[in-house]
């Protein structure tokens, strides 16, 4: 008998799990990016924060379900820097209008680059901006400074941080008081390559009102390809935003976002949040209800399949009294996938007769998938209505049994049972072509 | 001209036979009834029919047009033309009615032509407010998640709106009387009784006698401990009404 072979292992000292990135690759990207001064001196300052902060670990809160262990942080080359954009087109069919017939301004990036940037004259005249986020901080330097970060704080984790060091891409929407843009603006970022980083800051000012869809998409690759973004929305008083998000980055895709909305006296914010891409998504999403008044509406809708990994972080933050906040996200899940979602509602003590309701519905459609629902209510104030729901349910027999009855297959009873399941929160969304997009999305994958 | 025809049917669920050799032929045009006390197996063969999953057939046979349908699923039983009207139809959340009707009419279409597309939605709609306008009901009923909220009535006329929209030729009506009031009653037996022609067979399931004033059978069946143990017309439910099963019991213990 042959004796057992023993291998032997010798690990050199394991590297810190973080990028591998210098102070002098933030110089050369802030040279490479056309920074304004500002800025620059910002990408220090947010850099130097990283690297102050430690990569989260399961010991971490708000990560306990997440371990990001499994992405290789070394790895990492940022696509700006090092020339490691893809070459792949934007495909056609992201550009077709999703809210209405036609945009009132269309914005496409397409690798980093901005490749189609119209705005109707209409609403340059009502001194609309619809621009990319790296020139607005250059071309509206005032507004963009006055903005940034007065939703989503630098300081706010280790991914706000990384976003504003390594920025590459973005939008910026800045719509001034009283002023309602018909035609909703739609931004596409295409991005194919090894590494992006984002930035959006919607603005509305007081009284102001405007759709806004922001699509993120990339080519399913072999490598594994990071994303990271922050998302704002400020919506100041009075004013009415509706603002979609989609996110349909390619299947490989490690995806960090923190993304807040800070709604203003009696203004409103519709906040549709499809998360239909990616290998891993972790989202920190938020709503602080600041002004009194305030009604915020999130409608968030997902769908894991393969070996997916979702985790929706989402908090409404009532901040003032009589605010309102309706949150309700819906996924299915096939395969090994798996989703976690975290709900919190904040009510400050000062925050009376508000009304939070949040809610979270999962359909798990195979045995090895999995869904975690952790709702939660933190109140100071004595005088509030806030109510909470979580299920994780599954495809019943008897519901399968009664639509056979009616001679439907099996494959198209389960079709109709998954898309009746979802149904609820399609009909949230106000955009008849938002809808059809995301019942298209549901039709291919559950066949 | 359909028959549907039961021969020597044994039916076990979890090793436990409930159904002990029925035998029973339906043909279009003919209603019958079939009662019998709680727990004899009436609900059981009605699932059997349309093809529950659960239950195993140990021997015996059902033969729709001469032909056995044990092979066949669910689904493909309903397109030869059987229906079961649930008597405790679930609710499909976020599906409504016209939704759910449609599917189930174009999978109809499909199965016979693979090409087919389906019903263009204007012609379903007419069709749809024509079946409703046959039984009486608020067009608005089309828009609803598929029982989710329904009363007893309503789920029981949702049941018979899908029969008048599939047009099967043998239906069986399990205790579609069950939980209703006098009026709802009424309303779903005319429901029946209009859509009662010469290409349906009607099985209706039911413990009283009640809804068979409104539906006239022209064969009533007795069902004690999984088997039929009489056979007669109209004139069988109308003596059970006065003398309860207990009659029959006594006479087939032995």
């Amino acid at each position: 008998m042959a004796a057992p072979v023993v291998k032997r292992v010798v690990r050199g000292a394991r590297k810190a799990a973080d990028l591998t990135l210098t102070q002098a690759d933030i110089k050369a990207l802030s040279e490479k990016m056309n920074d304004a001064a500002w800025y620059a001196a910002h990408r220090e300052k947010a850099w130097a924060m990283y690297q102050e902060t430690p990569m989260p670990t399961t010991q971490d809160e708000p990560w306990r379900r997440t371990d990001i262990r499994a992405f290789d942080w070394n790895g990492v080359a940022h696509s700006a820097l090092n020339g490691t954009n893809g070459s792949s087109k934007v495909p056609a069919h992201l550009l077709q209008p999703l809210a209405g017939d036609s945009h009132g301004g269309q914005l496409v990036i397409e690798n980093g680059v901005v490749i189609d940037h119209a705005v109707s004259d209409e609403i340059k005249a009502q001194g609309v901006i619809f621009t990319d986020f790296l020139s607005a901080t250059r071309d509206h330097a005032d507004l963009v400074q006055k903005h940034l970060e007065s939703a989503v704080k630098l300081d706010e984790g280790k991914f706000s941080m990384m976003a504003a060091a390594l920025v590459d891409q973005g939008v910026f929407v800045y719509v001034p008081a009283g002023v309602k843009v018909e035609q909703p603006l739609h931004a596409v970022t295409w991005s194919d390559g090894q590494a992006h980083f984002s930035r959006v800051l919607v603005v509305a000012e007081d009284g102001a009102e405007v759709t806004v869809v922001n699509e993120l998409s990339s080519p399913a690759t072999e490598d594994q390809p990071l994303h990271c973004g922050t998302v704002e929305t400020i919506v100041g008083n009075e004013a009415d935003v509706k603002f979609i998000s989609l996110q349909t980055l390619g299947e490989n895709v490690w995806h960090f976002t923190h993304e807040r909305s800070v709604i203003g006296k009696d203004a409103n914010l519709d906040w549709i949040f499809a998360s239909l891409g990616t290998r891993f998504t972790k989202n920190f999403t938020e709503l602080d209800l600041a002004g009194q008044g305030a009604f915020g509406r999130m409608s968030g809708f997902y769908f894991a399949e393969r070996d997916q990994f979702m985790d929706h972080d989402t908090q409404q933050n009532h901040l003032a009294p009589d605010t309102e906040s309706d949150l309700l996200f819906k996924g299915a899940l096939v395969d090994n996938s798996r989703s976690v979602w975290q709900g919190m509602i904040y009510c400050a003590k000062e925050a009376q007769r508000i009304d939070g309701f949040q809610a979270n519905r999962n359909m798990i459609l195979s045995k090895k998938a999995r869904a975690d629902s952790i709702p939660g209510l933190e109140i100071l104030a004595d005088d509030v209505a806030c109510t909470h729901a979580a299920t994780i349910g599954q495809l019943e027999d008897e519901h399968l049994f009664y639509l056979m009855s009616r001679g439907i297959p099996y494959d198209e009873a389960r079709r109709v049972i998954v898309e009746g399941f979802y149904d609820p929160i399609l009909q949230r969304i106000p955009f008849e072509g938002v809808q059809l997009r995301l019942k298209a999305f549901i039709r291919e994958k559950i066949e | 001209m359909s028959t549907l025809e039961i021969r020597d049917l044994h039916v076990s669920i979890d090793d436990n036979e409930i159904l002990k050799g029925v035998n029973l032929t339906i043909n279009a045009g003919e209603k019958h009834a079939l009662m019998g006390p709680n727990g004899t197996g009436k609900s059981t063969l009605s699932y059997v029919i349309a093809g529950h999953p659960d239950y195993e057939i140990t021997q015996g046979d059902i033969l729709l047009n001469g032909e056995s349908i044990l092979e066949m699923g669910a689904d493909e039983r309903s397109r030869a033309g059987i229906f079961l009207a649930f008597q405790y139809p679930v609710a499909i959340p976020g599906v409504s009615v016209a939704n759910f009707l449609r599917t189930a009419l174009n999978a109809r279409m499909r199965a016979e032509d693979s090409e087919s597309k389906g019903m263009p939605i204007p012609q379903f709609r007419r069709l749809l407010k024509a079946k409703m306008d046959l039984l009486k009901m608020d067009h608005k009923f089309a828009g609803r998640y598929l029982n989710e909220g329904f009363s007893g009535g309503e789920k029981k006329r949702a049941e018979i709106l899908q029969m008048a929209t599939l047009e099967p030729s043998m239906a069986i009506l399990d205790e579609t009387d069950s939980g209703l009031d006098i009026d709802a009653l009424r309303i779903v037996s005319e429901g029946v009784n209009t859509l009662m022609g010469d290409s349906l067979g009607v099985l209706v399931i039911t413990h009283y006698q009640r809804i068979l004033n409104y539906i006239q059978p022209d064969f009533v069946h007795i069902m004690l401990d999984g088997k039929i143990v009489e056979s007669g017309g109209g004139e069988l439910a109308e003596h059970l009404e006065e003398h309860g099963y207990e009659i029959i019991r006594e006479k087939h213990a032995a």
